[in-house]
């Protein structure tokens, strides 16, 4: 096991390079060049002149490139020109509120999905295996932020039962360690401002769940119906196991496998959902900073953005590779 | 941006068997879509798309342009429905009907544009690897990998930022996600294609490479391609909507875009949330006829499905 964590770990460093390569040449393509679009609207001779200097970009392109990596190694990502505030501080505080939103949504897919599709499956054509399978299909094409609409105008503005955007009341004056505001409620003991920040993030994680949702349900059905019909399991049966002992180590463990991969799959899919879902409910997460450095240009915001999305989407790849690894050991020897 | 289900376990979007003529199976394929609804729902979906999409200056009933009802658009809101304008006016005063119908034509170009851009230098990429395999293939399917370790949208919302705010760099940004897709799913099935007897038939009677390659192994290794294209095209659609509702669309808006209208909407929902919806409504309904299209011709090629 520990000799395929290593060769995992060891496959994400050409990954890693090619991404930093990736964007080096992206801040070089945008307009203008790395630093009138780092500086944006307070671009003037002298300050080009002197961010040239500073970053090195009056050198050779290898010199470069290292010390780009450097810098990216340090967590020095420049400042952001919305408002001054270095990029890695706007990270910061940005980036628990995608997390908290992705891992809620992912609860959500998976905590409704699996079971759904197992008794989908378990009944299959019956009236929930039907609903399902048309559900799933209707659910895949469905676009993040038509939900994320629909659910902000039924339950937000229309009934008012949610929140229609944030991630905490403002009024709450609530104290914040982690900004993993969940989190920071409970350890503070402010249970209310961790309740506060949960309904906040109820009509987000639907909608950016339901996604994942269907296809989690589908995978699920047709894996369980592939399992179901396998010698092992009726010769479980002979041996007059439980139900529910069946289940859970021959039923599930083996049909788990495409799932845990979907589920992997779906978190790329997540990420990017992210970004449209807090667009529209203005919820402040890295997504809704990648839509206002669209909008103000502001590149090194951008830049830092994409860098943490990218090495978090690589990161649970690796997460989701190695749990594949425990789930089937076949796969550890290959 | 791609869904994990258009690729099932083994890499292909329908197993093929290379035993049976080309030609049999398409039309066998063809006589058994014709029987499934789902096809003919996603089918029909998919024509009158297409159809409004070209013929949008005769379908709507007013200049998309138009400010007709200006005067009666309120701060903070837009105007209802009327006589004549059945879907109301957007905060412009330009009727809405007319807006969504002249959209199908931006939605319908990025989609099949960037589709058939990304399909085109995709396969010849995958083509390439799957024909010559080691360092060329290494390099190819690396280069793959790379592009698809980082989120679809987010690769093209890089990609258009560098080439500026058009439709143009909208459908190139696209087109870009959906290489690796094609190229990988290509390579595969050229892969799975190469052991089989025929290849084995063709080289033992002396043929040469690129013939045994391009008139053999390519059109086998088609099927799971053309149904990745269709599904290509409705998460496309999604994608530009997506990319012009963050503000990195066409910026010029007397030609309609979906994204854009919706993103417009945004403002009035809680006085005119119908604005919001119709976009979404029109881009689901697009986007479902393509899927509904391609996951039957999915069922009907696949051998597994023959019962």
């Amino acid at each position: 096991m520990l000799r395929f964590v290593v060769r995992r770990l060891l496959q994400l460093i050409p990954i890693l390079l090619g991404l930093s390569i990736l964007l080096f040449a992206w801040l070089r393509l945008l307009p203008g060049g790395p630093a009138s679009a780092l500086l944006g609207e307070r671009a003037t001779p002298e300050r080009i002149a002197a961010i040239n200097h500073a970053y090195g970009l009056d050198q050779p392109i290898w010199v470069q490139y290292w010390s780009y990596l450097t810098r990216i190694v340090r967590f020095d990502l420049g400042d952001s020109i919305q408002n001054g505030r270095p990029v890695t501080d706007v990270l910061r505080t940005q980036f628990p509120g995608t997390i908290e939103l992705t891992i809620a949504a992912l609860i959500f897919a998976v905590g409704v999905g699996i079971p759904l599709g197992y008794f989908a499956a378990r009944r299959q054509g019956g009236p929930l295996d039907g609903l399902s399978v048309v559900g799933s299909l209707i659910g895949v094409t469905i676009p993040v932020f038509f939900l994320a609409f629909l659910l902000k105008y039924v339950f937000a503005v229309k009934l008012g039962w949610l929140p229609p955007s944030g991630r905490q009341d403002v009024r709450m004056n609530a104290t914040h360690i982690t900004n993993f505001f969940v989190l920071d409620g409970i350890l503070t003991r402010e249970y209310d401002a961790s309740w506060d920040a949960i309904k906040h993030l109820i009509l987000p994680a639907i909608a950016l769940g339901t996604i994942p949702l269907a296809i989690i349900v589908r995978i699920t059905r047709a894996s369980v119906l592939e399992v179901v019909n396998e010698d092992y399991v009726r010769t479980a049966e002979a041996k007059g196991l439980t139900t529910a002992v069946i289940r859970r180590r021959h039923l599930l463990r083996n049909a788990m496998l495409p799932v845990v991969t979907t589920i992997g799959l779906q978190l790329g899919l997540l990420l990017s959902g992210a970004i449209l879902t807090e667009t529209v409910f203005a919820f402040p997460g890295i997504g809704q900073e990648i839509y206002s450095s669209i909008l103000n240009k502001d590149y090194a915001v951008l830049q830092g953005a994409i860098l943490v999305i990218a090495i978090l989407y690589v990161v649970i790849n690796l997460t989701v590779d190695l749990l594949y690894g425990v789930l089937d050991p076949r796969v550890r020897v290959r | 941006m791609t869904t994990a289900t258009q690729v099932d376990a083994a890499g292909t979007p329908g197993a093929f068997s290379g035993d049976e003529s080309a030609g049999g199976r398409w039309s066998e394929a063809f006589r058994r879509l014709r029987r499934n609804p789902m096809a003919i729902l996603g089918a029909a979906l998919v024509l009158a798309f297409v159809f409004i999409a070209v013929f949008a200056p005769l379908v709507a009933g007013h200049d998309p342009n138009d400010q007709i009802l200006l005067g009666e658009v309120r701060p903070g809101s837009a105007p209802g429905p009327r006589p004549g304008f059945p879907l109301g006016a957007d905060q412009l005063g330009r009727d809405e009907l007319s807006r969504l119908l002249y959209g199908a034509r931006q939605s319908l170009l990025v989609g099949v544009v960037s589709t058939l851009l990304g399909l085109s230098v995709g396969l010849i990429l995958g083509g390439l690897a799957g024909a010559f395999g080691g360092k060329v293939d290494n390099v190819i399917m690396r280069v793959c990998d790379l592009l698809l370790s980082i989120p679809g949208l987010l690769t093209a919302i890089t990609i258009s930022v560098i080439l500026g705010q058009s439709l143009t760099s909208v459908m190139i940004a696209i087109a870009i996600v959906n290489v690796p897709i094609f190229a990988r799913l290509l390579r595969g099935s050229m892969l799975a294609q190469r052991g089989n007897d025929y290849v084995l038939a063709a080289r033992s009677i002396g043929l040469r490479r690129r013939t045994i390659v391009l008139s053999h192994v390519v059109p086998n290794s088609l099927g799971p391609v053309i149904v990745q294209a269709t599904l290509t095209l409705a998460t496309s659609i999604i994608d530009a909507a997506a990319l012009s509702f963050l503000g990195l669309g066409n910026p010029d808006d007397t030609r309609p875009e979906w994204g854009q209208m919706l993103s417009d909407a945004q403002n009035l929902l809680s006085t005119r949330a119908a604005l919001a919806f119709y976009p979404c409504i029109a881009i689901v309904l697009a986007a479902l006829g393509f899927t509904l299209l391609g996951e039957s011709l999915r069922e009907a090629l696949d051998p597994k499905f023959r019962r």
